[in-house]
């Protein structure tokens, strides 16, 4: 199973440049860990001392808020896009 | 800012505190936090008087020192420095004996506080050298974005949900900006706006000249704190959609205070949501320090923002403050401003029908004693959502031009119009006119 990650170019500063990747990852927990192994320094950034997504990045699987999915334990599928937005407008917390 | 005449600001993480300058951006870049701009107050200390404010144009101009304009700015837009009027009428169908209401519905170009934070925001857009402008909007924005970014000559590309009230729509087209409908709620709405913004570098008020933009909110507090006679009230109720006006309004009383213009004294904030979209006061009636994003679904359409990015700050400092939240159905916010309209003559949209809804239900409540001093923010004109009140009012039939016709009609419609004439001999009847 394959599911494309898209990054703001404010967080792509931490992948090379890369805003958009392939995973492996079955939810974000395990996207989380793949970002520790894979781009430590994006990891650092998105997640907080407790090693959970800073409050302040929303993450969206193809149109939907994951808070609306079920959160961590929402299973991604063949094929979703999943978007991490750092929250900076009215929307978004 | 180095220009002795200006007051020093810059942008700063609230989170891990450190600085920026002054530069289009929202987010820390390291702890992602929403940035605000922090001034250094003492550079305006003895600039900014109670003397020098009012000697000021009537607009929020008069409050320049405190507002993030850059160095040479010259606002010629009259925008703001709305009237605070004492609502005896609906203060004592409510049982208020001390209220006031901020009335943001006149007095601006496009006739809602929005205009407040475009002004700010789009002196910041020409002064970074953005060609075009946009925003996402549940409508009043997109109307003052499209009408003051023609006035500076900027270009302007908005994005709006696709269900917006028409009136909302045609006064964004009139401008000749660009409107771009999109299938959605405001949440999918911004979300977009994030991600467009980071590719077309235009800049966007409520993105990445947030900042800037929200701090124009502020001028509100300034005016009820002038026109108060220079002093606080007691309870502020305010309608909250992103949860920013809120506590910007408490950001303007406590830097006036700081500057020693008004004594400083405890007022408790309400805020007021309606209940098809109250992820805030959902938050503060659990008493959360943080919120859940939910799906709108009301006619308070300028309200309806599911997740709103103040709202974790506005639900904490509302609960710091002793306030309190309340939402109201669709039904009470008709009913809501209908009252406001028939009592003080002021014709606000859904979002007033919200708030004077729910300031009629924290008097109910007891959360607001009759006689505190009470200030209801009313933040957008009735004509704009006109759509909310169809129904609500039938024509009656027309009337030939005909004294007796007239007379008949009256009787047979509302005979307690017709007043003894007799009586008022003292009247002298001047009849022509045009």
């Amino acid at each position: 199973m394959s599911i494309k990650v898209v990054l703001p170019t404010a967080l792509a500063r931490h992948t090379d440049g890369q805003k958009t990747f392939t995973s492996e990852a079955k939810n974000l927990p395990g996207l989380i860990a793949e970002f520790n192994e894979k781009f430590p320094a994006l990891a650092e950034n998105v997640t907080d001392e407790n090693g959970k997504l800073r409050r302040f990045i929303n993450v969206y699987i193809n149109d939907e808020d994951i808070r609306f999915l079920g959160g961590d334990s929402h299973e991604f599928e063949e094929g979703d896009e999943i978007m991490l937005i750092p929250s900076i407008a009215g929307g978004s917390r | 800012m180095s220009d002795s005449s200006c007051t020093v600001y810059e942008l700063k993480c609230p989170e891990c505190k450190k600085g920026f300058g002054n530069v289009p951006m929202s987010a820390c870049p390291d702890c992602l936090a929403p940035l605000e701009v922090q001034y250094d107050l003492e550079s305006v200390r003895g600039r900014f008087t109670k003397e020098s404010v009012a000697a000021g144009p009537a607009s929020i101009w008069r409050y320049k020192e405190l507002l993030p304009i850059p160095a040479g700015h010259q606002p010629d837009l009259p925008v703001g420095f709305t009237p605070l009027v004492k609502a005896n009428r609906l203060g004592k169908r409510i049982g208020a004996n001390n209220l006031y209401v901020k009335n943001d519905a006149v007095c601006f170009p496009t006739l809602s506080f929005k205009d407040r934070v475009v002004a700010v925001a789009l002196a910041n857009a020409q002064h970074f050298g953005f060609d075009v402008v946009g925003c996402s909007s549940t409508g009043n924005l997109a109307n003052a974005v499209a009408a003051q970014s023609t006035r500076l000559g900027l270009r302007a590309c908005i994005l709006v949900p696709s269900d917006l009230e028409p009136a909302k729509i045609l006064n964004t087209l009139v401008y000749g900006a660009k409107l771009v409908r999109i299938e959605g709620n405001y949440d999918h709405v911004n979300r977009l706006c994030t991600l467009i913004a980071d590719e077309y570098k235009w800049g966007f008020v409520n993105v990445n000249l947030r900042p800037y933009y929200a701090e124009g909110s502020k001028t509100v507090g300034y005016e009820i704190a002038e026109q108060l006679g220079w002093k606080l009230p007691d309870n502020i109720v305010c309608p909250m959609a992103g949860g920013s006006l809120i506590r910007k309004i408490k950001k303007a009383f406590a830097e006036l205070v700081a500057l020693g213009l008004v004594e400083d004294k405890p007022v408790k904030f309400f805020g007021a949501q309606a209940t098809g979209c109250s992820p805030i006061s959902h938050s503060v009636k659990n008493g959360w320090d943080d919120i859940e994003p939910q799906r709108p679904n009301t006619i308070a359409r300028s309200l309806a923002i599911g997740n709103p990015a103040d709202g974790p700050a506005a639900s904490k400092m509302i609960q710091a403050t002793g306030g309190y939240a309340e939402d109201v159905s669709d039904i009470e916010i008709v009913s809501g401003i209908q009252e406001l309209a028939e009592t003080e003559g002021i014709f606000t949209e859904t979002a007033g029908g919200v708030t004077t809804a729910v300031t009629a239900k924290l008097y109910a409540q007891g959360r607001i004693g009759a006689d505190e001093l009470t200030v209801s923010v009313i933040t957008g004109n009735g004509l704009k959502t006109t759509d909310a009140l169809v129904d609500k009012y039938e024509q009656e039939r027309a009337v030939k031009p005909r004294l007796a016709e007239f007379d008949a009609y009256l009787r047979e419609t509302d005979a307690s119009l017709i007043t003894d004439v007799a009586g008022n001999e003292q009247l002298e009847l001047v009849g022509g006119s045009k």
